[in-house]
């Protein structure tokens, strides 16, 4: 497979990636770049591996048992392999932070939600708290509409706003990368704008991989698509390239809907 | 369903109506009495509250501890597996084999005497199958969706499991816990077996003190007996008297269990409330 040439710099690599859920092999030989501050789609059928390689970015497949990792994704700028066995999960997930495929909040206050983050590591200052959560909630276009009622449960918000506030939640501790699987396919059609909208706007501050469904999503928000097809990377390019004049025939045949 | 209400409704009606009459301040207040009239469940009520307190606080910890650990940290195997069969045939153990247990160990080996404190613990193992089993219930239900969201931000399980699954999980903790108790409350067979008294004409030392440290753990020893076991004195007397008062302390019993019950909907309605999945 032959990567592009890219000229951002690389926030992880991803080498020989295989991936096993107990004997089941779910991901082979995966080769990726993530660029800095630009946005990474993952795109492909149904089954074809995208989640899983998202959630080996965070290490989320150590929660279960049976789940092995071999290859290495090397996080810069001091490229170190968080998958060996030798880093701590946690370490990790400190630095890649996540918004899941339905929005889960707390049944916590619409604040405590955000501050979450911040106080597992040790922030109890509430000046600072408040700060950090205004600027998160801000960061994620959810201020306005919550800036008022900061304590009530963050079950009284929209799903919509839910899936925002979960985007402010990652974003309150400064990931170096934000991972998203699927943010949109529990929402409507105004709330996914926004959410694009939102993705779009925050590649400035923090890289970004998203996984999605939908197409159109993709072409609109990534810089780089990448097409997966039975646990391997049949294409990466840039997002123009790929939904253009893509160069492998089963890319092609999955963008213009043959299948998938 | 409809026997079941229909029978319950017998059994307070039969119960107000012998024991209705003799319910009065004086029967709260009193001690027990030869004499019929005199006769109250003071000890009885105090015994019974002391008892299900020490109770309550020993089942919670080990409980909740228990169903946390099986839930969330124990490995899936056969070992784990046998513990959970075991913990469901021990829910249905008869209650007067714990009593035995309990005789051999906290009152013959650990010397603890025929105390509150025994009662308590007797009570609280018999019990801990039951909050073990609820609480698991309990933590089952928070979705595996929350626990990777805690994950996701950097939490390590433990902050999981202190932030998020056990708060979450607490309605359903407390109301496993009060019917629990509320079992334990009408247990008399085996608080006999460790040797409660049926007659005691005073209370437990108090619990607190005018000097320091102002509480006194004094009455966890003392000789106790709980309402099921005076009425149970009550009722092998002869005298058709006694058998009234048996029948009003049974009320105050009924009642007790039935405003437990109560509480434990409420509790649940509360926590359903504010959380939902």
């Amino acid at each position: 497979m032959i990567l592009p040439l890219v000229q951002p710099a690389i926030k992880a690599a991803v080498n020989h990636l295989n991936f096993y859920y107990g004997s089941v092999q779910a991901l082979t030989r995966v080769n990726l770049v993530i660029a800095e501050k630009h946005v990474t789609a993952l795109i492909g059928p149904s089954g074809c591996g995208k989640t899983t390689y998202l959630r080996c970015l965070n290490r989320m497949h150590d929660l279960y048992p049976g789940n092995r990792y071999e290859g290495e994704i090397l996080l810069h700028p001091e490229k170190i392999n968080i998958l060996s066995p030798t880093v701590d999960p946690i370490e990790v997930r400190m630095r890649v932070s996540m918004v899941f495929q339905k929005p889960n909040p707390f049944p916590k206050s619409i604040y405590e939600n955000v501050a979450y983050g911040l106080r597992i590591r040790g922030i109890g200052k509430r000046a600072i708290l408040d700060d950090k959560v205004e600027q998160a909630l801000r960061n994620a276009a959810l201020w306005d509409e919550a800036k008022d009622r900061l304590h009530d449960t963050a079950f009284t918000l929209s799903g919509g706003q839910q899936q925002r506030l979960c985007i402010a939640r990652a974003l309150a501790t400064d990931p170096e990368i934000l991972l998203f699987d699927e943010p949109t396919s529990a929402l409507d059609p105004t709330a996914t704008a926004r959410i694009e909208e939102l993705v779009t706007d925050l590649k400035a501050k923090v890289t970004i991989v998203i996984v999605t469904h939908n197409m159109q999503q993709a072409a609109r928000v990534s810089d780089f698509t990448a097409f997966m097809y039975l646990g391997q990377v049949v294409e990466f390019d840039k997002t123009d390239k790929i939904f253009t004049n893509p160069s492998n025939q089963l890319t092609e045949e999955y963008i213009t809907g043959r299948f998938g | 369903m409809l026997t079941g209400s229909l029978a319950l409704t017998a059994l307070i009606v039969s119960l107000a109506l012998n024991g209705g009459p003799r319910l009065s301040w004086q029967f709260l207040t009193s001690y027990p009495s030869r004499f019929p009239e005199q006769a109250g469940i003071l000890t009885a009520w105090v015994g019974t509250t002391l008892v299900m307190f020490v109770t309550a606080l020993s089942a919670v910890p080990l409980g909740v501890g228990a169903a946390v650990y099986l839930e969330e940290y124990a490995p899936k195997n056969w070992i784990t597996d046998l513990i959970e069969i075991n913990i469901a045939n021990l829910a249905g153990v008869p209650s007067i084999v714990y009593g035995l247990m309990a005789l051999g160990v906290f009152v013959y080996q650990f010397h603890l005497g025929h105390s509150i404190l025994t009662a308590g613990l007797t009570l609280a193992l018999l019990i801990l199958p039951m909050v073990i089993i609820s609480t698991r219930e309990a933590i089952r239900s928070v979705p595996d969706s929350i626990r990777e969201a805690a994950y996701a931000l950097g939490a390590t399980k433990w902050q999981m499991v202190k932030d998020h699954v056990v708060p979450y999980s607490t309605g359903g903790i407390l109301t496993g816990l009060i019917i629990a108790l509320s079992r334990a409350i009408g247990e008399s067979a085996p608080l006999i077996t460790i040797g409660a008294l049926s007659f005691i004409a005073f209370l437990p030392h108090p619990p607190w003190q005018s000097q320091f440290p102002y509480v006194s753990f004094q009455w966890l020893m003392d000789p106790f007996t709980v309402m099921p076991i005076q009425m149970f004195n009550w009722i092998s007397r002869p005298q058709e008297d006694f058998h009234l008062n048996a029948a009003a302390a049974g009320l105050v019993l009924m009642g007790m269990t039935l405003a437990m019950n109560g509480l434990a909907i409420y509790i649940r309605f509360r926590f359903r409330k504010r959380i939902r999945w």
